[in-house]
């Protein structure tokens, strides 16, 4: 599905140029009845990768079958994957190459991501960004998510979806979980089409509703892993994103076994409700909350919205905090200044962290001496309180604050 | 006459091919670091007497084209500014379109650097008025300069080599003139107060010490003594009263901006944390930082890191901002030896805290002097255009060859004992770390560590860094590792420009040698 029309053959047009814009490229393509390929090229790089450019944009278009039509680029110190994908974009806006897809080299695919993970941050880059791309791994947060929806503009889907396809080939994402937010069912299902086959870890599904969304969308994905013989797992956090969304939360959760996280979208539930999003929260406690016990109910991670003000670090401390304290895991990231403020707040105190220690040591000489309760001073230790702190020495060891 | 030269080249110690005449005077190619040792005395002006001189002080004349003219103007002398109204000056064009209506020709214009609004002196040098300039070219100028649009030679110096230059006697100033926020009628001058305050005076120091005229231009002028003088009136001949010395919103900026470019942050952060685990942050230490985005990042990472340790500098060298001001009223810095004052609150704080102290090239810079401050910081953060895997850097022209920066006290910095680039592994698509550097600036013996925003190179040479920093968590990783890293997301080596075979500029190392030549661009 797209909004090219195949049999007309228009001049057409895509990516970003100008004084402004970094590591894009702008590409016009007109196909042409004969005369062959007509490539003219002006760039900000053209003294060192001019010649480069001109030889990718050649094995690129005969690679999309395109033997005659007049191409200029204006390129603006683009990467090579982005030349790729704006290429293949204006080809297929032009109705040519249509059922091609050419993909830059591949890196050594990362180690398939666990179940249970950490994601205590998950860094949002926006689909149609190319120069946000590269470096967003190097900050550390627990996932980067490759955004097709809400910040890529309609008429851009398309494009996006061929840049984030060849972002997940060519660029490397250290140790973040790659994942991938596409579009509402069902236009969210074309976005999969490109996107599955290079073996995202995760896939954030918007505006979830009904379990039916996600066994669609989780048919759809088995399908194309069959189909380009993928073995490994391409996980899911639906996203509650309205009151319907949320009073449906266990059952969504429960709807794959592919689901790792819940998470909440907070803007447009707020919009839901028709109230306003404070930096308190107090609109949302029970959608939270509930959100919160469905994912728990259905062994899946419970993450919290984002914090949209980037500026407030202090409020963002405040409210990841409060996330913490009421069951969240981990929170969305808009900007890379948040991600540590965000796993400092997720971290356990080293209070906390100490106690868990004496109250597992107690535990282990209990066991040892065959005492069947645990007590720690004068206090009886329940058993849960056991798993509690186990938990979260594991948890601590995987920050890296105990060793 | 404009000077029309052949100059053969040569190749200096760095392997670089280098005129052995410049503008008609015979050079001396870079020989090494510290190996060039001048036998000479220094250059001096003439003696004057009181007697040729108002006995009330008073040396005020109309307007400057009467004070050229009382200078003895004449064809082929040089002109001298300075540029602590940055991009807001407006005294150098007014005094060479004042040197172009007497008819002067073949001027050589000396300022200590500078900026895109003075783009007026184009048309003077297509008149004949300027022959060329010797100081820092960038934006119109320095592509004027590229072009081969010059008919002398630019000759790019480091503020400690513009003294060193006038010190020795490689540049004799005639007529030199000093634009003075705050002066009285005799002469004497300080940039701290008036409307256009600026801050420190330092790089019209020596033009005042040396020229054999010198000029105040003055926007602001006060009944003798004008205290604190920065500038001695005993070496000035003329005062000049105009309506305004410079546009202020452009002298210094309001509050400087901290980047928030997620690569930049990190990148500073990377140095502070790199001072704290090597040690270099201590009670008692000092560091240089500019006032680019990184550095002025880089010094709000230390200052939380130097409160968190209880760590407190003895002083830090300006270009003073907003930042260096906060650490040093809030007692982390026992002074600041401030070169040159960027925004309002530098100046605030320069006119008012004996602590901030003004210092000039002479002082923080001067090779051929008998020691200078650059060589007791500690640790000075730069930026750089290009740096290759032997830790040479080039921080004038960008890599198609383009003047892009001045050297300004880069240079000089690299004395330092802990000399760190702060550069993003590569720009658009360019690679920073290269074979080989365009231009070279600054010799890979004196740059201890490369900090991008993919880790930190540390210089082989400096085992003990690389001693200090074992353990810390920071990325440590060899230069060669960073740059095959970013080759590889840039798709290749990049090709490497041809450049023309005219050489239109050459950079001075600190000690007067020629370092490198700047070639029209192809």
């Amino acid at each position: 599905m797209s909004n090219i029309v195949a049999s007309t053959k228009l001049p057409a047009l895509a990516g970003h140029c100008g004084l402004e814009v970094r590591s894009d490229l702008r590409v016009r393509l007109e196909p042409r009845a004969r005369g062959g390929l007509e490539i003219q090229i002006a760039s900000r790089v053209d003294v060192y990768y001019g010649d480069l450019i001109r030889r990718q944009a050649e094995e690129v278009l005969e690679a999309l079958g395109v033997r005659h039509a007049m191409v200029e680029i204006r390129d603006e110190g683009a990467l090579p994957f982005v030349i790729a994908a704006r290429i293949e974009a204006a080809a297929r806006r032009a109705g040519l190459g249509v059922g091609t897809r050419v993909l830059p080299d591949r890196l050594p695919l990362p180690d398939a991501s666990a179940r249970d993970r950490m994601r205590r941050s998950r860094l949002y880059v926006p689909g149609s960004e190319p120069k946000y791309f590269i470096n967003a791994a190097l900050h550390g947060s627990d996932g980067v998510i490759l955004d097709l929806e809400d910040s890529v503009h309609p008429s851009e889907k398309d494009a996006a979806r061929l840049l984030v396809r060849n972002a997940l080939r060519s660029v490397d994402f250290l140790g973040c979980e790659r994942m991938v937010r596409i579009n509402q069912i069902p236009l969210g299902l074309d976005d999969l089409d490109e996107i599955v086959p290079e073996s995202p870890d995760l896939i954030l599904i918007p505006k979830v509703e009904s379990p039916e969304q996600i066994t669609e969308a989780d048919r759809r994905i088995a399908e194309i892993k069959a189909n380009y013989g993928i073995t490994r797992s391409v996980w899911l956090m639906p996203i509650l994103e309205s009151a319907l969304g949320i009073e449906n939360a266990f059952a969504i959760a429960n709807a794959s076994t592919q689901i790792v996280a819940l998470t909440i979208g907070l803007e447009d539930y707020t919009a839901d409700l028709g109230v306003v999003k404070t930096s308190a929260g107090n609109e949302s406690v029970y959608a939270r909350q509930r959100v919160v016990n469905a994912a728990r109910a259905a062994g899946a991670q419970a993450i919290d919205s984002v914090f949209g003000d980037v500026a407030d670090l202090e409020g963002l401390r405040a409210w990841a905090l409060n996330s913490r304290a009421v069951g969240f895991e981990g929170m969305g990231c808009v900007h890379p200044l948040q991600i540590p403020v965000i796993h400092e707040a997720f971290a356990p105190s080293a209070a906390e962290i100490e106690r868990a220690r004496k109250i597992v040591t107690a535990y282990d000489e209990a066991q040892e001496n065959g005492v069947g309760v645990v007590s720690l001073g004068s206090k009886m230790i329940d058993p849960p309180v056991v798993q509690r702190a186990l938990k979260l020495i594991a948890r601590a060891k995987a920050m890296g604050l105990v060793s | 006459m404009p000077i029309v030269e052949k100059t053969e080249m040569i190749a200096n110690a760095a392997g670089r091919i280098v005129p052995e005449t410049v503008n008609g005077r015979p050079q001396t190619a870079y020989m090494g670091v510290g190996k060039y040792q001048p036998i000479d005395r220094k250059a001096a002006p003439f003696i004057r007497t009181a007697a040729d001189y108002p006995a009330n002080g008073d040396k005020r004349i109309t307007n400057l084209e009467t004070a050229l003219r009382k200078c003895g103007l004449r064809d082929g002398m040089v002109i001298s500014s300075h540029h602590h109204l940055r991009d807001g000056d407006r005294v150098a064009l007014m005094v060479l379109e004042a040197a172009s209506l007497i008819g002067a020709k073949d001027l050589m214009w000396f300022p200590s650097a500078s900026f895109p609004s003075q783009k007026g002196a184009i048309p003077l040098m297509e008149a004949g008025v300027i022959d060329h300039i010797e100081g820092s070219m960038n934006g119109p100028l320095g592509d004027y300069c590229t072009q081969g649009k010059m008919r002398g030679m630019g000759v790019l110096r480091s503020h400690g080599g513009r003294w060193q230059a006038i010190q020795d006697g490689e540049v004799h100033i005639d007529i030199a003139v000093i634009a003075a926020p705050t002066a009285d009628p005799f002469g004497n001058c300080d940039g701290s107060h008036g409307k256009s305050a600026c801050g420190s005076l330092g790089f019209a120091l020596a033009d005042s010490i040396y020229a054999d005229h010198v000029i105040v231009v003055t926007d602001n002028l006060v009944p003798f003594p004008c205290v604190p003088w920065q500038i001695q009136g005993n070496n000035v001949d003329y005062v000049v009263e105009v309506d305004s010395i410079g546009d202020p919103a452009k002298i210094v900026s309001g509050t400087t901006q901290i980047t928030r470019s997620p690569d930049r942050l990190r990148i500073a952060e990377f140095i502070a944390r790199f001072l704290r685990d090597a040690g270099i942050m201590r009670n008692g230490f000092s560091f240089q930082a500019g006032s680019g985005g990184i550095a002025l990042a880089f010094v709000s990472y230390l200052k939380a890191m130097m409160k968190q340790a209880g760590v407190r500098a003895r002083f830090v060298r300006g270009g003073s901002t907003k930042y260096l001001v906060e650490l040093l009223e809030e007692g982390l810095t026992d002074y600041i030896l401030d070169g040159q004052t960027f925004d309002l609150d530098g100046v605030r704080s320069i006119g008012s805290n004996p602590r901030h102290v003004a210092t000039s090239p002479f002082t923080s810079y001067n090779y051929h002097g008998k020691g200078n401050f650059a060589s007791m910081v500690d640790a000075v953060v730069l930026g750089a255009t290009e740096v290759d895997t032997n830790f040479n850097a080039n921080v004038v022209t960008h890599s198609d060859g383009r003047l892009l920066h001045g050297i300004g006290g880069w240079q000089n910095c690299l004395a330092s004992g802990c000399t760190i680039l702060a550069v993003p592994s590569f720009r658009d698509r360019i690679p920073v770390i290269v074979d080989e550097v365009t231009t070279l600036c600054g010799p890979g013996d004196l740059i201890d560590v490369v900090a991008t925003e993919r880790g930190i190179a540390i210089n082989p040479k400096r085992q003990d860094l690389l001693d200090a920093v074992r353990g810390s968590t920071l990325s440590i990783r060899p230069i060669e590792d960073i740059k095959k890293e970013v080759e590889r997301i840039c798709g290749g080596r990049p090709r490497r420009p041809q450049h023309g075979d005219k050489p239109v500029a050459v950079v001075k190392w600190v000690d007067g040698t020629v370092l490198d030549t700047v070639w029209q661009i192809a």
